[in-house]
C-alpha cells in the first residue's frame, strides 16, 4: 500500500505523486467515518462511540450480502460479480443505516427522553461497540473472513507509479458522496435542519419536521457512509475481523475533532489529513512508527488550535 | 480506642490472608484472584478521581499503567536477572526487600511523569476534546513501546520472576500478595486523605463549577496537575504489581480495553466515592471470575450490564455516597469523609 | 495608595465594544453601587476586575499592584471576592463544603501536609473550618450547614454565596445583582445583611445592582454606565436629579 522510500532516501516526484494518491484513498475510508461522527455530534453532542463498530458492521453486511448473491451463495442467485456488486453497496448502506438507527432509538433515546446526563449517553455509545466487538468474536468465531473479489482488479502504471480501479473507485466514490452531503445539508429543508438544531434545538420544530425525524435522518446518514466506507474497505482490504473498526474509529473520531467536531468540512479536512500523515510518516520512518507519528501530529493541531481546524471557539458568559 | 478498631481491623485481615495464603489454605488461583482484586481497586479509585471527581472523561488509563508495569519492571529486572540489556544482574538477591519497593515507586512516579501529558493540555480544554488527548496519549505508550525492540517490543518482556524469587529467597512467604494488600491499602489511603481534605475538594469544585472556582481561589491548573498525576502514579504502581505478579508483561495488554474496564468499574461504583469504586472493583473482579466459563460473551454480557446501568440507574450502585451515608453507624469506626 | 485603581479600561468583544474608558478609584470602606441598563457593561467590569477576562485597554490595580496576566485566583489573593448574577455554588457540596473550598488562597499547608496530616495541615483544617463556621453563625446559616444548596431557598442561597465571598476576607467585595430574583422580605434582608457586612468588615463593598431601593438606602456613591461608557458618578442625591441617567435609565424601582 504504501511505498517505502528509496535507498538512497529521497522521493522522486513521481513517488510523490503515488503517495498524495494512496493518502487520498486511505484518507477517504477515515474521511467518510469521521463524516458519521461529526454530523452526529453536531446534531446531538454526542461522541458515538459505537460509530467505529457500525463501520465494521457495515464491512460484515456486505461479506455476508455478497457471498450470499454470488456464485454457490446461500441465495442460490448466482448472480454476476458485477450485478452482484450492484445490489450489496445499496443493500449494505440500508441495513447498515438500520444498525445505527436501531442503537439510537433502543439506547440514546430513551436516555434523551429522560434528560440524562450527556456522560451517560456516551458511556452507553461505549458500551454499545464492545457489544458489537465482541458479539461478532462470539457469534462467528475468530477465524477471519476473505471478502470476495467482486471487481476485476486493474493496475495501470505509469513509470514506478501504479493505481488500482478499486482505489480509484474509492476516492471517485467518496468525492461523490461528499458532494452529495454538501447538497443535502445547503439544500435541503432536512438538511438545514440538521445544522440549525445544534444552534437552538427548541426553533427546530417550528420549521415542521419533528426533533426525532431529524436524529433519526442523522444516524441513517452517517451510518449509511460508515457502511459505504465498510464495502469500500473491504474491496481494497479483503480480510476482515471483528476488532477491524476499533482502530479506525477512533483515529477517524480523532481526525473529526481535528478538523473541528460539528463542521463537516472539518470530518472531511481531518480525515484526509489523517491521511495523508500516515502516508507521509510511512515513506520516511519505518512503518510500526506510523501510529506514534500521526497521533502525535493530531495531538500536536489540538494543542495549538483546540478547538479543531474549522472549530468555533465557544466563549462562556458569566 | 474505636479510632484505631479500622487500622487494627485492616492489619488482622492483611495478617490473616497472608497467613492463610502460607498455610496452603487459600491456593494459588485464589490468590490470585485476590491481588486482581487489590489491584483493580487501585485502578478504580485512581481512575475515579479524574473521572469522577473532576469530572473528565479519560479513556486512557491504560496507558500509565503501562508505563509503571514497563518502569517498575525494567528497573527490577536491570537489578535482579540476567537480561538483554546489561547481561548480569547488578544487584544480590539479598536487596530485593528493599528494591522491590523502590522499584515500584519508581513505576508510580514514570507513570505520574506520563500524567503531565494529560495534565497540560486540560489546563485549557474540557470534555471531549481531553477525552482525545487520553486516548492518543493510551496508543502512543504502547505504540513508543511496540517500538523498543530492546525491552521486547510487541512480543513483551519478562524477568520479572527473579525478583520475586528472591524476596521468597530472603522470607518464603508469599510476597506479591503482601505487597499487592500494602500497595492497595495505600493507595486508597492516600486518596482518601486527598479527597477529605480542603485542598482535595477543590477537585470536585472544578468539576461542579470550574468558573465559579477559579475565581473563587481555588488554582485550578494546580489541582488538574495534582490530580492527573495521582491517578496516573496510583495507575503506574498498579502496573508494576501487575507485572510482577504476572511476571511478564505485554504492552498490548494495557489497551482501550484495559483502559474500558477500568471504566466499566468507576461508572458501576458511582462516580465520586471512593467506597463505592472500592467495592465495584471487588465485585467487577469477582463477576469477571464468575463469567470465566462464558469466555468471550463474559464482554458482550459485562458491556450489556453497563447499558442497563445507564437506563435504570446511572449514578453507579454507590451514587456519590460513601458507606458511612448508607451505614452511619460505621461512622463511629471511621470517618469517611 | 488606594484600594482599587481602575484607568481607561476597555473591552472590546470582535467589533463590539463591551466596555469603554471605565474609570474609577475606590478607597477603604466605600460602599459603591454601579448601575445601568442591561447590557451596560456592568457585569462585564466586575469580570475585568475580578481577572475572568483581560481588558483590551486600561489598567486595573489593586493595592498597588497591577492585574495584568494574572490569573482569576491570584486576582482573589489579592483581596477580591465576588458573587454571581446567577448563583454559582457548588451543586453537590454542602454548605460548609461550599465555604471551606473558597479558602484555597489561605490553605497555608502543602499536598505533602495532607497526605500526613502534619499538625500544620490540622491546625490550618480546624482554623478554616472554624471560619466557615463563624460566618455560618453570623449570617444566620448555621442551621443549613450540611445541606445541598438546591435544597436551599434562593434568598438562602445568596446568603451562602455572600457567606463564601466573605470566607475569603476580602478587602474588595463585588456583588453582582444581589437581589435579583428576591422577593421583597428577601431584599429586606438582604440590605440589613449588606449594611452588617460594611459595619463589621472593613471590607469595601461595590454592587451592581438594578433595584433602586437597595442601592439608594446603601449606597454613599453611584457610577452610572451606557452601552459600556460612564454616563454619571456622584451620590445618591446628583444621580437622581441628573439629566442623562434619567433619561437613559430611570431605573425600576420593582420590588
Amino acid at each position: 500500500m504504501a511505498a517505502d522510500a528509496n535507498p538512497q532516501g529521497k522521493v522522486s516526484p513521481v513517488e510523490i505523486f503515488q503517495h498524495i494518491f494512496n493518502a487520498l484513498q486511505f484518507g477517504s475510508f477515515y474521511a467518510l467515518i469521521a463524516l458519521g461522527y461529526t454530523l452526529v455530534y453536531g446534531v446531538l453532542r454526542l461522541i458515538n462511540f459505537a460509530h467505529g463498530d457500525i463501520f465494521m458492521v457495515g464491512a460484515y453486511i456486505a461479506y455476508f450480502v455478497a457471498t450470499a448473491l454470488l456464485v454457490g451463495g446461500a441465495s442460490g442467485l448466482n448472480l454476476d460479480p458485477a450485478v452482484a456488486l450492484a445490489i450489496t453497496v445499496p443493500l449494505t448502506m440500508i441495513l447498515t443505516s438500520l444498525v445505527g438507527v436501531t442503537l439510537e432509538r433502543t439506547m440514546y433515546r430513551p436516555l434523551r427522553r429522560k434528560g440524562a446526563d450527556r456522560l451517560y449517553v456516551v458511556i452507553t455509545a461505549l458500551m454499545a461497540g464492545l457489544m458489537l466487538e465482541n458479539g461478532n468474536l462470539a457469534l462467528l468465531g475468530a477465524s477471519r473472513k476473505l471478502f470476495p473479489d467482486m471487481i476485476d482488479k486493474v493496475v495501470w502504471t505509469f513509470g514506478s507509479v501504479s493505481v488500482t480501479n478499486l482505489k480509484v473507485i474509492v476516492v471517485v466514490v467518496s468525492i461523490a458522496v461528499f458532494l452529495l452531503l454538501e447538497f443535502i445539508v445547503t439544500k435541503t429543508k432536512i438538511g438545514m435542519a440538521m445544522r440549525g438544531i445544534s444552534y437552538d434545538k427548541f426553533a427546530i420544530p417550528l420549521m415542521g419536521i419533528p426533533l426525532d425525524t431529524i436524529i433519526v435522518f442523522t444516524f441513517v446518514l452517517g451510518s449509511s457512509m460508515a457502511g459505504l466506507a465498510g464495502i469500500l474497505f473491504a474491496m481494497n482490504y479483503p480480510i476482515l475481523e471483528p476488532y477491524m473498526g476499533a482502530l479506525i474509529g477512533w483515529k477517524a473520531f480523532i481526525a473529526a475533532v481535528v478538523g473541528g467536531i460539528g463542521d463537516i468540512r472539518g470530518a472531511i479536512v481531518g480525515g484526509f489529513l489523517l491521511g495523508f500523515i500516515e502516508i507521509g510518516v510511512v515513506a520516511v520512518f519505518p512503518s510500526t512508527l506510523r501510529d506514534l507519528f500521526a497521533f502525535s501530529i493530531l495531538l500536536a493541531i489540538l494543542w495549538l488550535k483546540p478547538t479543531g481546524l474549522f472549530g468555533v471557539a465557544q466563549t462562556t458568559k458569566i | 480506642m474505636q479510632k484505631y478498631s479500622f487500622t487494627t481491623a485492616m492489619i488482622a485481615s492483611m495478617i490473616l490472608l497472608t497467613a492463610l495464603a502460607q498455610l496452603g489454605v487459600i491456593n494459588q488461583y485464589l490468590q490470585s484472584v485476590i491481588m486482581l482484586m487489590g489491584i483493580n481497586i487501585i485502578l478504580c479509585s485512581s481512575l475515579n478521581l479524574v473521572n469522577g471527581y473532576m469530572g473528565e472523561f479519560s479513556c486512557g488509563h491504560g496507558g500509565f499503567m503501562c508505563v509503571g508495569a514497563y518502569a517498575s519492571s525494567i528497573v527490577t529486572v536491570l537489578l535482579f536477572s540476567k537480561n538483554q540489556i546489561l547481561g548480569a544482574p547488578l544487584l544480590p538477591g539479598s536487596m530485593a526487600l528493599i528494591a522491590f519497593p523502590l522499584a515500584l515507586a519508581a513505576g508510580a512516579a514514570a507513570a505520574a511523569v506520563a500524567g503531565l501529558i494529560v495534565a497540560i493540555p486540560s489546563f485549557k480544554t474540557r470534555g471531549d476534546y481531553l477525552a482525545i488527548i487520553t486516548l492518543a496519549a493510551n496508543y502512543m505508550v504502547i505504540s513508543a513501546i511496540d517500538n523498543m525492540e530492546i525491552i521486547g517490543g510487541p512480543r513483551g518482556f519478562m524477568g520479572m520472576n527473579a525478583t520475586v524469587h528472591a524476596m521468597e529467597a530472603i522470607l518464603d512467604v508469599p510476597w506479591m500478595l503482601i505487597w499487592v494488600i500494602i500497595g492497595t491499602i495505600f493507595s486508597v489511603w492516600l486518596l482518601r486523605r486527598f479527597v477529605t481534605s480542603t485542598l482535595g475538594k477543590g477537585v470536585p469544585a472544578i468539576c461542579q463549577d470550574e468558573i465559579a472556582a477559579e475565581i473563587m481561589s481555588v488554582d485550578t491548573n494546580r489541582m488538574k496537575l495534582i490530580a492527573f498525576m495521582l491517578s496516573s502514579g496510583l495507575a503506574g504502581l498498579a502496573g508494576g504489581l501487575f507485572a510482577h505478579m504476572l511476571g511478564y508483561v505485554n504492552p498490548h495488554s494495557f489497551d482501550i480495553m484495559k483502559s474500558t474496564e477500568v471504566m466499566v468499574m468507576v461508572y458501576l461504583g458511582g462516580m465520586g466515592s471512593l467506597s463505592g469504586a472500592t467495592l465495584s472493583a471487588v465485585l467487577f473482579t469477582v463477576l469477571l471470575e464468575v463469567l470465566r466459563p462464558l469466555e468471550i460473551w463474559k464482554w458482550v454480557v459485562i458491556p450489556l450490564l453497563l447499558i442497563l446501568l445507564m437506563q435504570f440507574r446511572p449514578e453507579g450502585i454507590m451514587g456519590n455516597k460513601e458507606l458511612s451515608d448508607l451505614f452511619p453507624k460505621l461512622r463511629k469506626y471511621y470517618s469517611f469523609k | 495608595m488606594s484600594l482599587l485603581e481602575v484607568k481607561g479600561l476597555t473591552r472590546r468583544f470582535g467589533g463590539l465594544i463591551a466596555v469603554n474608558d471605565f474609570n474609577i478609584e475606590l478607597g477603604e470602606h466605600e460602599l459603591v453601587a454601579l448601575i445601568g441598563p442591561n447590557g451596560a457593561g456592568k457585569t462585564t467590569v466586575f469580570n475585568l476586575i475580578s481577572g475572568f477576562y483581560q481588558p483590551s485597554e486600561g489598567s486595573v490595580t489593586i493595592k498597588g499592584k497591577d492585574t495584568k496576566g494574572l490569573r482569576p485566583h491570584q486576582v482573589t489573593s489579592l483581596g477580591v471576592a465576588r458573587t454571581f448574577q446567577g448563583i454559582r455554588l457548588w451543586g453537590e457540596m454542602n454548605v460548609l463544603d461550599n465555604i471551606r473550598v473558597s479558602q484555597h488562597s489561605n490553605l497555608g499547608y502543602s499536598l505533602l501536609d495532607s497526605f500526613l496530616r502534619t499538625k500544620r495541615y490540622c491546625k490550618r483544617e480546624k482554623q478554616i473550618e472554624d471560619t466557615a463556621w463563624e460566618l455560618l453563625e453570623a449570617m444566620d446559616l448555621k442551621d443549613y450547614a450540611f445541606e445541598v444548596p438546591r435544597n436551599l431557598p434562593y434568598g438562602l442561597q445568596r446568603r451562602v454565596e455572600i457567606a463564601r465571598a466573605m470566607s475569603l476576607k476580602p478587602s474588595l467585595l463585588l456583588l453582582d445583582e444581589p437581589a435579583a430574583g428576591l422577593n421583597s422580605s428577601d431584599v429586606e434582608g438582604l440590605i440589613k445583611l449588606v449594611r452588617w457586612i460594611y459595619d463589621t468588615y472593613p471590607v469595601t463593598i461595590w454592587m451592581i445592582e438594578h433595584q433602586m431601593k437597595v442601592v439608594m438606602s446603601l449606597c454613599t456613591r453611584i457610577k452610572v454606565v451606557d452601552f459600556g461608557t460612564t454616563i454619571a458618578d456622584g451620590s445618591p442625591h446628583e444621580i437622581q436629579a441628573n439629566p442623562a441617567v434619567i433619561k437613559a435609565y430611570l431605573g425600576d424601582d420593582t420590588i
